[in-house]
């Protein structure tokens, strides 16, 4: 992720120490500087958010990265870097919660991540990777979203890709996207009118509502641009297991040992988190009889799968909060007994 | 006498309420700006409170901060942006309360970048509340015994809080309470700006200023408190200078 980071043209990279993912800001703190860039160890989660604040005002691409209770400190930036319609990427290896929690993996920052975290009418784009070789991918897309769509990009990973060893191969940065020329920057004024960065609306009265309004069409662009996931086996699927991230990568290898038993059983692992992506859904709900949720929280991500196929299915859960992780023979049993019912 | 307008300064009436002292220093800062050449490589950051509008008065480009994050923000900006001049302009609960933790480690960091520093000891624009530079004895809104009684603890002193830290090259407490500390006032935004300009670290100007609406006082009677009682606690002078 960080060399991806880097990769992409980071030029700025803030952090604070957390586990799961102290290996991102040491790896930057060497790296950062041999390329050309800026490494600060700041003295707190919110600093260092309010830092790439700065740093995306200035036009430069930013990284920060954190887990779950650092995530949470951060959320304050968070709302003002979206409200002020900055690119930055964010990167939360998540860990179990709720308060300290433990440093186990995680993904019970869902609802912090898609429905706000901070506060007002705001939305990131959230990404969520299943390997590694993928979040050395979506990292490098995501400097690429966060500056087209001047949105912060949050990369939502937990604590065993984080912390895994997998071989990836270096590719260099190409972008995916035509970006636009950063016509908010601040570099100071010459030979143009001062800019200004805010995000205080007090006059006319509807001013805040315009730029809400103005905030939700962009939104609303993105939902309709940027719905990504990837199906597994769900061509003649009759049971669909949803899942995303590396409980999508376990509940892959369930899908094959249900297929071995002659059940048809198939995957849809959303990539991007938000927007939420309905319409894969939506298509699947109208040929499947069942789907069962797999997540390794309590159930938060279970809530976006009914409302997106609108509780037209039947939809089964498995998942725990605190550090549980499934495994494939966890995943099996469960389908066993939903294809036995 | 009719004095020109900075070209650092808009041509727009202020907001604030008779007496206060930040439109004394936005002239200040506008006059440093333009003497110095710098308005068009100047980046700035307003505050949370009375001077967030700071972007309607300042003709250079500004970025509107969280409260008590400022120095973090000037922290990216100059880092990314190293020959611009960045400034922040920020008052007491922002520098000193709720963003102490910023304020501290971009000192101790030596970050090249200059803080104006409003010290009126209230929370102006949230009504009068107690600042963490609010006098022993004083009242504010939430302190209506007069800070002491109820375990405040003493008045905050930045300067002196400061004056320790490694990274620290400029340091010095104003005041805008006579016409003699308005001129010392100016000389130190000076001295701070070309401190950034020369390289040499972390650079603040400390300004104690009037709020005579917070303070329940007159103009008149908010000069006089800045005189004969904050200036008693708050000395003025320099604590640090790297560039004699």
């Amino acid at each position: 992720m960080a060399e991806a980071a880097v990769q992409a043209g980071c030029q700025f990279y803030a952090g604070y120490p957390i586990t799961p993912q102290n290996e991102v800001p040491e790896y930057m703190s060497r790296r950062m500087p041999e390329a050309g860039g800026i490494f600060i160890q700041a003295e707190a989660e919110l600093s260092a958010i309010n830092m790439l604040f700065g740093a995306a005002s200035a036009g430069a691409r930013c990284m920060t990265s954190s887990s779950s209770p650092g995530i949470s400190l951060k959320q304050e930036g968070i709302s003002y870097i979206a409200a002020a319609e900055l690119p930055c990427v964010i990167a939360n290896v998540q860990r179990g919660g709720p308060g300290l929690g433990n440093i186990r993996a995680s993904q019970a920052d869902y609802f912090q991540s898609v429905k706000g975290g901070g506060h007002g009418d705001y939305r990131l784009i959230v990404l969520a990777p299943s390997t590694v070789p993928e979040l050395y991918k979506l990292t490098m897309n995501a400097f690429d979203y966060a500056d087209y769509y001047r949105n912060p990009v949050l990369i939502l990973s937990d604590g065993i890709l984080g912390q895994m060893v997998e071989p990836i191969e270096i590719r260099p940065y190409e972008p995916i996207l035509d970006l636009p020329e950063k016509d908010y920057v601040l570099d100071g004024c010459k030979g143009r009118k001062p800019r200004v960065i805010k995000t205080l609306y007090l006059h006319p009265a509807d001013s805040l509502m315009q730029w809400n309004i103005h905030l939700e069409e962009k939104y609303k662009k993105i939902c309709k641009e940027l719905q990504l996931t990837e199906e597994y086996e769900t061509s003649d699927a009759e049971l669909v297991i949803a899942a995303y991230g590396i409980t999508a990568r376990i509940a892959k290898g369930a899908v094959d040992m249900a297929r071995t038993k002659g059940m048809k059983v198939g995957l849809i692992r959303p990539i991007t988190l938000w927007p939420f992506p309905e319409r894969d859904f939506k298509t699947l709900a109208k040929r499947v009889k069942k789907f069962l949720v797999v997540e390794m929280s309590n159930g938060q991500f279970i809530e976006d799968v009914k409302l997106a196929i609108e509780c037209k299915r039947p939809v089964e859960f498995l998942g725990w909060g605190g550090g549980w992780y499934p495994s494939a023979e966890n995943i099996f049993e469960k389908i066993e007994k939903i294809w036995s019912d | 006498m009719k004095l020109a307008r900075p070209e650092t300064l808009y041509d727009q009436a202020t907001h604030y309420c008779p007496g206060c002292g930040h439109g004394i220093v936005h002239r200040l800062l506008g006059e440093v700006i333009d003497e110095l050449g710098i308005r068009e490589k100047a980046i700035g950051t307003a505050p949370v409170g009375c001077a967030v509008l700071l972007y309607d008065y300042i003709n250079c480009d500004i970025i509107e901060c969280a409260h008590g994050r400022p120095p973090a923000v000037a922290t990216g900006i100059k880092r990314v942006l190293p020959d611009r001049v960045v400034f922040t302009y920020q008052g007491d609960g922002d520098l000193a309360a709720i963003g102490t933790t910023e304020t501290i480690h971009t000192a101790n960091r030596g970050e090249n970048i200059t803080t104006i520093f409003i010290n009126n000891a209230v929370y102006g624009m949230t009504g009068g509340q107690m600042a963490p530079t609010t006098i022993l004895g004083q009242w504010t809104s939430t302190t209506p015994a007069g800070r002491g009684s109820n375990q405040e603890g003493p008045p905050l002193k930045v300067c002196e809080l400061l004056s320790s830290l490694g990274g620290v090259a400029y340091l010095e407490r104003v005041a805008v309470s006579s016409p003699r500390d308005v001129g010392q006032a100016k000389k130190a935004i000076r001295k701070a700006f070309e401190t950034q300009i020369k390289g040499k670290g972390f650079s603040l100007v400390e300004i104690l200023s009037m709020c005579p609406t917070d303070w329940k006082q007159s103009p008149r009677e908010a000069v006089n408190f800045v005189n004969n009682q904050l200036k008693q606690v708050f000395p003025l002078g320099v604590f640090r200078d790297l560039v004699p």
